[in-house]
């Protein structure tokens, strides 16, 4: 149970640094440290105590693996996240461009 | 018959690669290519209408795995709607950007970007997987996040690094719910996960249902969630700000709501009464900031906040009538919606502005009969103005709230339908209405942006008959029985046993 707490602490550590940095740089570092809490969320779900790697061969008892799915849907929400990691530090450094600062109290074009 | 389903996601999927691959600087090319693949889209969209009053439910099995543990594509009367109202739009929208695109340079990005939009929102509509609705959906807002930042200017840079922020973090609240829900039914086939939670009110379930609220309620703009929507619409280039108002936030957002949480939860008699309080606050908030907006496209933004508003509204009353108005307001406010963004695009095409201060000296009614026709059109049809189609919709839901009962949020309804009027009463005042001495430079719209805003002005006349119950059966029959009795959704798993 407490290492549910733990991974929830993350995200919430994730969020905080999402709402409270003025960084450009910084929000995306915050939004990764989300992506990877409930990546190992995810991980956590499909732990069991002492299992062990879900490779199944002749001779063997399907008992006592950890649940191969999670670990599949790990893997394509890293992807997810590397692209959009990409499209965001691409933004970045557009937006740097322009206003040549990260500082987003300064890039406030938007208004109303 | 189900071997036409998988091609909702390819056919977009196979457009975007032969436009990003093999098109250079090809501008026609490009055309012709997206323009062949959204039309045929409409037409397998328009079978499957007809597929799903004849069958029912179809599915098609990816890879041939039976359902618990493959993946599989699920059509319904709610997915057809859906599939139709994507099918139709992005069919004018394509023909639109032909003319529109031509002031941006690398039109072939821009087609293969709108491309796997639409290939991601027609796969949240029809995936039967909970897990593949989360990867499509990613790949609907990556590809919408790059198209609002497509002018790379600051504006537009801005807006779309604050939507992307904002929608991601919505997506990770998405995929911890899925992940909640995998850890509690051991399965993610949505028709499956409803048959073992069997309508059980479990804190697991609730939480997470509280997380996909959250999630898909920030991608569809509901009042606490909307920060994002009046940036991120309106710096998008006409087209695209038409597509993300009219369908994006409609299949990435409403769709998903009501599909996640009505179908597959059954959390619908505990959600019902948040849909609405949020819904109603949206009309309200939404149409009183877009009346104070001097830039035509970002009211029209604050007004897609408030009319979603409506359909939040008559989905969560619950009631036959109430879903039956929802579902209809959702497809006329795609049609005039798209058209109004259109139009703006018209307007910022011939003269040059986007503010409507400034447009007050250019005598625009003489100079473009055809916009100024089509935007009465669309803005008495958005304010519910009777022979046009949100007339008929706004007074389905009114009228389903005074069968409720609430007679509170009917009178809501009703003030935040006269506020709409007054708003766009000033739009066309402004834009329209002007007269001025002195000839004017401004010219009327090329051939194919008039074709697709004709087009869909008379689709806002005709489909104010879906209000007759022979069409309306057709229609959105199918799609209110699955919302309406939503616990069938369970067992659509045993037609593959027959």
């Amino acid at each position: 149970m407490r290492v549910y707490f733990l991974c929830f602490l993350l995200f919430a550590v994730g969020l905080y640094c999402i709402l409270r940095k003025r960084n450009l740089i910084k929000i995306i570092i915050g939004t990764i440290i989300c992506e990877y809490a409930v990546n190992l969320f995810l991980i956590l779900i499909a732990y069991r105590m002492e299992g062990r790697a879900p490779i199944y061969s002749s001779g063997q008892n399907i008992e006592n693996m950890v649940d191969p799915l999670p670990q599949a849907l790990v893997l394509t929400s890293i992807v997810i996240g590397l692209a959009v990691t990409a499209l965001l530090v691409a933004l970045a450094i557009r937006i740097y461009d322009k206003y040549k600062t990260f500082d987003i109290t300064k890039i406030n074009q938007l208004k109303g | 018959m189900n071997h036409l389903l998988p091609l909702f996601v390819v056919l977009p999927l196979l457009g975007a690669f032969l436009n990003s691959l093999f098109v250079r600087k090809k501008a026609k090319v490009s055309d012709f290519i997206s323009l062949v693949i959204t039309f045929s889209l409409l037409i397998i969209s328009v079978i499957s209408l007809f597929l799903v009053n004849k069958y029912g439910v179809l599915i098609y099995k990816v890879g041939g795995w039976f359902p618990p543990f493959g993946i599989s594509l699920v059509l319904d009367g709610l997915s057809s709607l859906l599939l139709f109202t994507v099918s139709l739009i992005s069919f004018f929208i394509s023909l639109y950007s032909i003319n529109y695109m031509e002031k941006y340079t690398s039109k072939e990005r821009f087609y293969t970007l709108f491309l796997l939009m639409l290939a991601g929102m027609n796969g949240v509509v029809i995936t039967g997987d909970l897990f593949n609705l989360f990867v499509f959906l990613e790949l609907a807002s990556v590809a919408s996040y790059a198209l609002v930042a497509f002018g790379v200017e600051k504006e537009e840079l801005e807006a779309s690094f604050k939507y992307a922020i904002m929608s991601s973090v919505a997506s990770l609240f998405v995929l911890m719910g899925i992940g909640l829900i995998y850890s509690y039914t051991s399965t993610l086939n949505m028709a499956d996960i409803a048959k073992v939670l069997g309508g059980s009110l479990n804190k697991v379930v609730v939480f997470s249902g509280v997380l996909f609220f959250m999630g898909f309620g920030l991608k569809a703009a509901i009042i606490p969630f909307h920060a994002w929507l009046p940036d991120a619409h309106p710096s998008a280039p006409a087209p695209i700000s038409a597509a993300l108002s009219g369908l994006l936030i409609k299949s990435l957002g409403v769709y998903s709501l009501v599909r996640v949480i009505y179908n597959v939860l059954g959390l619908k008699i505990l959600f019902s009464p948040v849909c609405m309080f949020l819904g109603g606050s949206s009309i309200m908030i939404g149409v009183l900031l877009a009346i104070g907006q001097w830039d035509i496209k970002r009211l029209l933004a604050y007004h897609s906040i408030s009319q979603v508003g409506y359909i939040m509204l008559g989905l969560g009353l619950g009631t036959p009538l109430g879903i039956l108005g929802g579902l209809f307001h959702l497809f006329n406010h795609s049609i005039f919606k798209t058209l109004l963004f259109l139009n703006s695009g018209a307007i910022e095409y011939s003269a040059g502005t986007r503010n409507l201060l400034k447009m007050r000296g250019l005598s625009l009614r003489d100079s473009m009969p055809l916009t100024s026709l089509t935007t009465l059109i669309a803005s008495m049809s958005i304010s519910g103005i009777p022979p046009f189609n949100g007339f008929f919709s706004k007074l389905i839901i009114i009228f389903a709230c005074i069968k409720g009962g609430f007679w509170g949020y009917a009178f809501w309804a009703v003030i935040g339908s006269i506020l709409t009027l007054s708003s766009f009463m000033k739009v066309y005042r402004y834009s329209f209405s002007t007269q001025t001495q002195g000839t004017s430079s401004v010219r009327e719209i090329p051939l194919f942006m008039k074709f697709a805003t004709a087009s869909l002005s008379l689709l806002c006349v005709l489909s104010s008959l879906l209000f007759l119950s022979g069409f309306s059966n057709f229609f959105l029959g199918t799609a209110k029985k699955v919302l309406v009795d939503a616990k069938n959704y369970s067992t659509i798993n045993s037609i593959l046993e027959r």
